[in-house]
């Protein structure tokens, strides 16, 4: 399952999506709005996409996933849009038979979206907002 | 022949656009179609980041040539996540 919307991730579905008999565990990473960064009070983030091009990466970071660790499924839902603090803007769910893999995978899929996705944040703070680009946060 | 071009996140800022229509030159490549570009919008010169860029919505290389190509995107380093 993977999904860029600008709906609230329903994470208890993303589980139920992944889950088959044969796993013995599921890892779930969920990526929330924190209320700082830089040393700056944060308000909110503004998630942008190029939308057709950001699916197709999804779909292929997944793909790669699924090639490289033993895993059975692996969902991944992005947001777009405005989202408040405590907000979750990514969940990853990855179901297999053994932990070791589960862990793995999920990790290789965060880090390589968070290179290879075309997703940007805007950052609203006190006083002003700021494009973030690259890792500065 | 026609390419479109889409701008994201600040580079939508720099060129008050997000997508536009550019007539470009057979044997043109990406780097020569930036250099344009940025005769266009002033505000594309000095920016604080190497932009990556997409041809038909997959990473390219500057000096792929844009013959065949439908749309160009040049996009900040992502942030994502």
């Amino acid at each position: 399952m993977i999904s860029l919307q600008d709906e609230p991730i329903r994470v208890d579905e993303l589980i139920e999506k992944v889950q088959g008999d044969g796993d013995g565990a599921v890892a779930l990473f969920l990526g929330t709005v924190r209320d700082n960064n830089m040393d700056r009070r944060v308000l909110g983030l503004e998630y942008h996409a190029y939308p057709e091009m950001a699916r197709s990466e999804m779909i292929r970071l997944v793909n790669d996933a699924r090639e490289r660790f033993e895993v059975s499924r692996i969902g991944l839902v992005h947001r777009t849009g405005r989202l408040e603090i405590g907000e979750v803007s990514v969940a990853i769910a990855v179901a297999a038979p053994h932990r070791d893999a589960a862990f793995q995978a999920c990790r290789h899929v965060i880090d390589t979206l968070k290179e290879t996705v075309p997703i940007w944040k805007k950052e609203f703070f006190e006083g002003g907002e700021v494009w973030v680009e690259g890792r500065k946060s | 022949m026609q390419v479109r071009v889409r701008y994201f996140a600040s580079l939508v800022d720099r060129t008050g656009c997000s997508a536009e229509s550019v007539e470009v030159q057979s044997g043109l490549d990406v780097a020569g179609l930036w250099e344009s570009l940025c005769g266009r919008h002033a505000a594309l010169r000095d920016l604080p980041f190497r932009p990556l860029v997409a041809c038909d919505m997959r990473y390219s290389d500057w000096d792929d040539k844009l013959d065949g190509v439908e749309e160009v995107a040049f996009l900040p380093p992502v942030s994502g996540g």
